[in-house]
C-alpha cells in the first residue's frame, strides 16, 4: 500500500508516464476547525528509475496540489521496470514498481 | 505490553527496517530549502541555479488555464523544444514561488506536467535551463478561490 498510481505506456520508443501519489500536501498555512495550525507536511523529492538509471527526479513545494499530479516521458521500452519514489518533509517515503505496457 | 500493542511495535519495527534498506539506494532529487522557501523569484532561480538572468523564449512552451475557479489545483504544463536539463515552474504570488523543480537525464523528453495551487490572480513562469542559460514563458492566471490557505 503505497498510494502511488502509474501508468507507463510505450509508443515509438518514448515511454509516457502519468502517476498520482496519494499526500495530504499540507501547506502549514491552513488552520483546523479550533484556529490552530495544522502542520506543513508535503513531498520534497520524487525520483522515477528504470534499469537501475534515473529518468526523471523532481522536487515538490507545498504549492503543489493535494495527491500530486506528475506526468513525465523518457526513452525506453515496454516490458522494463519503472520505480517511483517519493520521499516527504517528515522523512517518510513510498515506492512502486511497474512494468512499462 | 497485550498482544495489540507487540503487533503494532513490531509492524512499526519492520516499516522502520524497510525504509532503512531501501533508502539509500534511492538518487533522490535535490530538494533545497533556500530555493523552496525563497520568498521572491530571483531568489529562488539564484539558488536553484546559481543566476537570475532569464530570457523569454517562444521555445518553451506553458500551458495553464486563463481562469481557474478554483486555485487549488490548477493544471500546469511545460514543454520545449530545447535541449533542456531542468525544467522549473514559478508561481510569481505564491509565498514562496518556486513550485516544483525537475532535472531531466538524457533520453528524458523536454516535459513536465503537474497540478499546482494559486493562492490568488498571479503570472506564472516556466523556467528552462538549456545550455547552461535560462528561458522562459510567462502567462497570468486568473484565480478566482484561492487555494493555499483557508
Amino acid at each position: 500500500m503505497s498510494g502511488i498510481r502509474i501508468k507507463a505506456r510505450e509508443r515509438n520508443g518514448v515511454v509516457d508516464v502519468k502517476t498520482l501519489m496519494k499526500h495530504p500536501m499540507e501547506t502549514g498555512l491552513r488552520k483546523d476547525k479550533d484556529g490552530n495550525k495544522i502542520p506543513e507536511h508535503w513531498i520534497q523529492d520524487v525520483v522515477a528509475e528504470a534499469n537501475g538509471k534515473v529518468v526523471f527526479s523532481c522536487a515538490f513545494n507545498t504549492s503543489i496540489s493535494k495527491d500530486p499530479y506528475l506526468s513525465f516521458a523518457y526513452a525506453g521500452k515496454k516490458g522494463e521496470t519503472l520505480t517511483l519514489s517519493w520521499k516527504d518533509s517528515a522523512g517518510e517515503s513510498a515506492s512502486k514498481d511497474v512494468t512499462v505496457g | 505490553m497485550d498482544r495489540r500493542s507487540v503487533i503494532k511495535a513490531a509492524g512499526i519495527m519492520s516499516a522502520a527496517a524497510t525504509a532503512l534498506v531501501a533508502l539509500p539506494r534511492i538518487a533522490w532529487a535535490a530538494y533545497s530549502d533556500s530555493a523552496f522557501k525563497a520568498k521572491g523569484a530571483e531568489d529562488a532561480l539564484s539558488s536553484l541555479y546559481g543566476g537570475s538572468a532569464t530570457t523569454p523564449s517562444d521555445q518553451v512552451k506553458l500551458k495553464a488555464p486563463d481562469i481557474a475557479e478554483n486555485g487549488a489545483v490548477v493544471p500546469v504544463e511545460v514543454e520545449t523544444d530545447l535541449q533542456a536539463e531542468s525544467i522549473a515552474i514559478l508561481i510569481e504570488k505564491n509565498p514562496s514561488p518556486l513550485a516544483i523543480s525537475a532535472d531531466l537525464p538524457a533520453g528524458t523528453q523536454a516535459m513536465v506536467k503537474t497540478r499546482c495551487r494559486m493562492g490568488e490572480t498571479t503570472n506564472v513562469t516556466a523556467v528552462v535551463k538549456s545550455g547552461g542559460k535560462l528561458y522562459t514563458a510567462t502567462k497570468e492566471v486568473k484565480v478566482t478561490i484561492g487555494g493555499c490557505g483557508g
